[in-house]
């Protein structure tokens, strides 16, 4: 039963990982209708980024994360000058395809900039198991975990302020609901962009600290992006809530069909039973549990 | 003045509808194919011929498929991959437990048993589109990978978990196996090839590639003129499959020669393809051909710029062909979202009026 | 072909109710089309006209009510039944394949006359090359009715609006229909392309026996071109009846053509 119980709890904590990566999408499609595949590399170029500030010019972490976040603005500002500008009316897949040229471009830029190995990152974050969750209740789970759920907690709550009450935010949400309309009332679409780009590398950064605190900034990490999409499949594209549930319930689903049904089937389930539970959603409710029902007009 | 097209009219539909109405166009492909045939494998040596165009010309018959599911048909894959592996994996069980059946056989049923595999992924295509069928097509693209690295049975329970091709031969000149010769290798694979780049240029210009591309552009529309959707993208599915397989079996036989299906044809090789069409030309037959050179011939390209010009580290390297990639992708879709076959194009019209460019 | 005769009632509609969620597009309408005819279905905007259609067409599925066409009635139909039983529309946005040229977008009209199996369209031999040309051939008659040979090579996103229209109709008439519906065909042009387009109509209905029913704004093609003119408004049924009935009736005038505050 404890076995149980730390199995879910530790696919709760990877799912609030999965869940951090997946709120920058949501972010991106919400403003602007793009899939930014190169989500999961903007995680590992702020961590990568990170860490080389940290090292080459020996400041403590206090300094280099408002440094890091000015790198983070400043490619959300290229990306919007060099190709969301030109790529304004191009159907979904062509932006999608973009984005993934974005994430090769970074990901070598990142390796050419500060070196491909494995990096330790330390920020200061505790590590090991809790003591007092061991002690007390028998349970092994890391301190480094929760405070990535602390973490996310209160990056759900500042996004969530931010959005509802501020004219930033307010702004935001009229270009996520309707482009034509936000325009027509003096919104800048690629001013909002921009904000949202950079917003989005915010969250990208966060989540690369708290990946690569746990695993070491590693090009696995741009992996997750690819995890990030049955994530919004669950949980609906749209919706930063969805993003929250439905990482936990991949991050539990994953830990639990390994640990349970890996002796029969095989192990590394892990590798695709996201994405087969995606599916199955798709076919069922395609708009996730929280996302919106489209309908078509002819 | 070399170009005008005056002065050749077409007497019936039947020749307006003819692949290369232009007589200049069909000499310049007299002259492709002679080349091709019969001066390439003479001129170039063996190095050349297995690093580049015998790859190349496998990747493309890949690419013809891919650009058929997404180029035709608009159906985003990423799950090329997978499909390719299929047809490695089809052909390895059919050669080690037919071993008197004939290759081209073996290559051709790899392709089929890959198009009903493809088809089946493809079913969530009639409720699912974008964005969500790439989810689809990522879970085709694990989940097979992970069964041909545990199932025993498709590696025939060898130690390894790798897969090796058996020596076969073709009207007696080998061509898989450590004894294959280059020339012949590649004479086999252009024949195939070709053949089958003429078959995907009938197929798009016909009723069942019309009704590929009204899915592509306005699927609702196309409904209610009766293009029955399901029916569309299965089909769209099944012959990419089906290409894709038969590609997939011939990396694995003529050009790896052994694979294990998690480094072979893992997610790189999905993007990889995607790549190809993209940079060649979505919707586009030599786009196919073009992408496929165009991506194999430029790694090697910049290794021998970068590395032995300009001094860089391999590992450098590897990290500005990432970056260079990149922009050519992004390049490639802000600039010419229809690729080098446009280009190409493009070319060709400034011919027509040379040297009258008013 | 069906056995329907010339004046005899071909589709009929009965009882229809339509609603989205909360938004009732249709309510309790009941029409039918005679064949041969040509008739108007009129309204202001939002009144349920395009919704109509999509019934029509098998599209949009009724809560309630029932088609009935060339004599076989039924709740709901698929898109591609209708088109199969030959029933082929226009849109009021052009529906166009923009990606392909005009004739290619007129050859798809032709897809459900073309029988060639897989095998024969690979090789372009037997019924995949004969099938070709044949129906290559009653395009081409299409295009030189419509007057549009100069365009016929050309991707239809180039195409000025008016063109598209143009070919668009042309798409809907390869298809060889029994009943054609056209949405808002004359929506955004001038004078003299009404007139082309008028007359297309009318010389289709003369020439292929076709039964047209129509969406318009314009008062005056509608009063010159139409036999019989239904009147919607808020999905509710106003009139039905010849348009000049129509016109004189006091209800359409309030809601349509305006209150005058004297």
């Amino acid at each position: 039963m404890i076995f149980f119980l730390e199995t879910v709890i530790s696919g709760l904590m990877a799912g609030v990982m999965y869940a951090l990566v997946a709120i920058g999408f949501v972010l991106i499609f919400k403003a602007s209708g793009v899939f930014n595949y190169a989500q999961g590399v903007m995680a590992l170029f702020a961590a990568l980024t990170l860490v080389g500030v940290m090292e080459k010019f020996g400041v403590s972490a206090w300094i280099a994360i408002p440094v890091t976040m000015g790198v983070m603005i400043i490619v959300a500002y290229l990306v919007d000058y060099f190709i969301l500008r030109h790529l304004v009316n191009e159907p979904p897949i062509i932006l999608f395809m973009a984005t993934i040229g974005l994430a090769y471009v970074l990901e070598g830029v990142g390796d050419i900039m500060w070196g491909s190995d494995v990096k330790v990152l330390d920020i200061g974050l505790p590590s090991g198991a809790s003591d007092y969750l061991l002690d007390n209740y028998n349970l092994y789970i890391e301190k480094l975990e929760i405070v990535a759920a602390v973490v996310a907690a209160v990056l759900v709550v500042v996004l969530a302020f931010f959005f509802q009450k501020t004219r930033v935010g307010r702004a935001l949400r009229a270009v996520a609901d309707d482009h034509q309309a936000a325009l027509s009332i003096g919104i800048s679409l690629r001013g909002i962009w921009r904000i949202v780009w950079s917003v989005s590398g915010f969250v990208a950064l966060v989540a690369g600290i708290m990946w690569g605190s746990k695993s070491g900034v590693q090009f696995s990490l741009s992996l997750i992006a690819l995890k990030a999409l049955p994530v919004l499949i669950l949980g609906g594209f749209t919706s930063i809530p969805g993003a929250i549930v439905g990482g936990l319930i991949i991050g539990v689903g994953e830990k639990v069909a390994e640990i349970y049904a890996g002796p029969y089937i095989g192990s590394a389930i892990e590798n695709w039973f996201a994405y087969i539970l995606a599916l199955a959603f798709l076919l069922v409710r395609p708009q996730g549990l929280f996302g919106e029902k489209i309908i078509e007009r002819v | 003045m070399f170009y005008f097209e005056s002065g050749q009219f077409k007497k019936s539909y039947r020749e307006d509808q003819a692949i290369l109405p232009i007589r200049q166009d069909r000499i310049g492909i007299a002259v492709i194919i002679a080349v091709a045939f019969g001066g390439v494998p003479f001129i170039l040596n063996d190095y050349l011929l297995n690093a580049v165009f015998i790859p190349a010309l496998i990747y493309a018959l890949a690419a013809l498929g891919l650009n058929i599911l997404v180029g035709y048909c608009g159906q985003i894959s990423l799950g090329t991959g997978a499909f390719l592996a299929v047809g490695a994996y089809a052909s390895y069980k059919l050669m080690t437990s037919f071993p008197e059946l004939n290759f081209i056989l073996v290559i051709l049923l790899s392709g089929g048993v890959t198009a009903c595999v493809g088809m089946v992924f493809g079913l969530p295509s009639l409720r699912i589109k974008g964005f969500y069928l790439a989810v689809a097509t990522l879970a085709a693209q694990f989940f097979i990978i992970w069964l041909f690295n545990k199932v025993g049975w498709f590696y025939n329970d060898n130690a390894t978990g790798q897969i090796s091709a058996p020596p076969r031969d073709v009207f007696g000149f080998q061509i898989t196996g450590p004894a294959a010769h280059p020339v012949a290798t590649y004479l086999f694979v252009l024949t195939f090839v070709t053949f089958f780049a003429l078959v995907a240029k009938n197929l798009v210009r016909s009723r069942v590639g019309r009704t590929w591309m009204a899915i592509r552009d306005m699927d609702i529309a196309a409904e209610l003129i009766g293009i029955r959707p399901l029916q569309t993208k299965l089909t769209a599915f099944g012959v990419s499959s089906f290409y894709i397989g038969m590609a997939g079996a011939m990396i694995f036989t003529i050009w790896l020669g052994a694979v294990e299906a998690g480094e072979a044809f893992n997610i790189d090789q999905s993007f990889l393809v995607l790549f190809m069409v993209i940079i060649g030309g979505l919707g586009s037959i030599l786009g196919s051909f073009l992408g496929a050179f165009f991506m194999i011939l430029m790694p090697i390209a910049l290794k021998q710029t970068m590395v032995d010009g300009l001094g860089m580290t391999a590992v450098s390297a590897k990290h500005m062909e990432f970056v260079i990639l990149g922009v050519l992708i992004l390049v490639f879709l802000i600039m010419e979202p229809h690729g080098l076959a446009r280009l190409w194009r493009l070319g060709k019209e400034k011919l027509r009026r040379w040297p009258f460019p008013y | 072909m069906s056995s329907i005769k010339e004046g005899e009632v071909l589709l009929s509609v009965e009882n229809i109710s339509l609603a989205f969620g909360a938004v009732q597009a249709i309510s309790n309408v009941t029409f039918d089309i005679r064949k041969g005819e040509v008739r108007a279905i009129i309204g202001p905007n939002g009144a349920g006209k395009t919704s109509m259609l999509n019934v029509i067409n098998g599209f949009y599925h009724p809560q309630e009510g029932t088609i009935t066409f060339a004599g076989k009635t039924r709740s709901r139909m698929l898109p591609h039944e209708a088109a199969a039983q030959g029933i082929s529309r226009t849109f009021q946005n052009v529906a166009l394949f923009k990606g392909m040229s005009t004739l290619d977008n007129i050859m798809t009209g032709r897809v459900l006359k073309q029988k060639a199996s897989l095998i024969e369209q690979a090789f372009y031999f037997g019924r995949g090359r004969s099938e070709e040309i044949e129906h290559r051939e009653f395009v081409e008659n299409i295009i030189d009715f419509l007057q549009i040979q100069a365009i016929r090579n050309q991707p239809v996103g180039r195409l000025p609006y008016g063109l598209q229209k143009r070919v668009e109709f042309g798409r809907a008439l390869a298809a060889e229909p029994e009943l054609l519906l056209l949405d808002e065909p004359m929506a955004g042009m001038n004078l003299e392309e009404k007139e082309d387009m008028s007359r297309y109509i009318m010389e289709v209905r003369e020439q292929f026996g076709t039964t047209v029913a129509l969406i318009e704004h314009d008062m005056g093609v509608v009063m010159d071109l139409s036999d019989r003119v239904v009147v919607l408004d808020y999905g509710c049924q106003l009139a039905d009846g010849t348009p000049d009935e129509v016109s004189a009736s006091q209800q359409v005038i309030d809601a349509y053509l305006g209150v005058s505050h004297d």
